[in-house]
């Protein structure tokens, strides 16, 4: 059977592993992976909260993030050079954007500090709300590539330069 | 260290963190032959244990920022963890959606709580 030429990263089957590293790749996602990071680290520094209160820094940039990847894998579902694009937009920004390690502390934190109460209420709103995002990530990358084919027909298969 | 360089650090050690969790997911995930996303699993309790360790260890101010917040964060991704949820959906494995979701987080905190007992936290 053919492999589809343009997997998504994140479905990458084991045949992968043999493929020769694609230095532009991994520069892709160290370039995305910087401005993911400065961006989570300045928030949460800028947004620093009391132990016991809503880690609202944290909470936003995993639902930016999800919303981000969503969008992200529909839209280059369908684009013939979005290897790259997705190496920095999602393996790269999406990633480093988004932390799951954080928000494991701030719910043993919320727990100890102010019960458990808040620390499931934190722990549930972020899983609701983050399968929210990426639901409507994905939907409105979906319209997003659907407008761009009606502006301009795809290439057809085996004409493209 | 000063601010400029405290944030260029802050960068390269994320976007170094970023490529350490594309090689541990690249590793790990065709071990379960496309079945379960074992990949981003494996990078978020191994970061939660890491950051289990840092905490317990006492670790705080510009080195918690490089280690915790830029190295650590930026390898664990909560995206990821949210995207495979929804393809599992999607593809009707609601249990697997379920021990994804909920294995997840207990061993992320479980990880997290040992890191921190290890350390002496």
């Amino acid at each position: 059977m053919e492999r589809e030429p343009d997997v998504d990263l994140l479905e990458e089957p084991p045949a992968a592993l043999a493929a020769p590293v694609d230095s532009r790749e991994l520069g892709a996602i160290f370039l995305g992976g910087m401005i993911g990071a400065l961006a989570r680290a300045g928030l949460e520094e800028a947004l620093a909260v009391a132990p016991g209160g809503w880690p609202w820094a944290t909470f936003a940039v995993n639902l930016l993030a999800a919303l981000l990847l969503g969008f992200a894998v529909s839209w280059l579902r369908a684009k013939r050079h979005g290897l790259y694009a997705r190496a920095f937009l999602a393996t790269g920004i999406c990633g480093a954007l988004s932390t799951f390690s954080t928000v494991m502390l701030e719910l043993v934190r919320l727990q100890e500090h102010a019960g458990w109460g808040l620390a499931c209420a934190y722990g549930m709103a972020s899983i609701a709300a983050g399968m929210a995002a990426v639901l409507l990530g994905i939907e409105l990358g979906r319209r997003r590539a659907a407008a761009a084919s009606r502006r301009r027909p795809p290439v057809a298969p085996g004409a493209a330069g | 260290m000063s601010g400029i360089a405290l944030w260029l650090a802050v960068a390269l050690v994320g976007g170094a963190a970023s490529l350490a969790r594309y090689l541990v997911h690249g590793l790990v995930e065709p071990l379960a032959r496309g079945r379960f996303p074992l990949g981003t699993l494996a990078v978020n309790v191994t970061g939660s244990l890491l950051l289990g360790v840092l905490v317990g260890a006492g670790v705080h101010g510009d080195a918690y920022l490089l280690a915790g917040t830029a190295a650590i964060g930026s390898y664990t991704t909560f995206s990821s963890w949210m995207l495979d949820s929804e393809r599992l959906a999607r593809d009707g494995r609601l249990g697997a959606v379920l021990v994804n979701l909920g294995a997840s987080t207990g061993l992320g905190v479980g990880a997290l709580l040992l890191g921190r007992a290890i350390a002496g936290g």
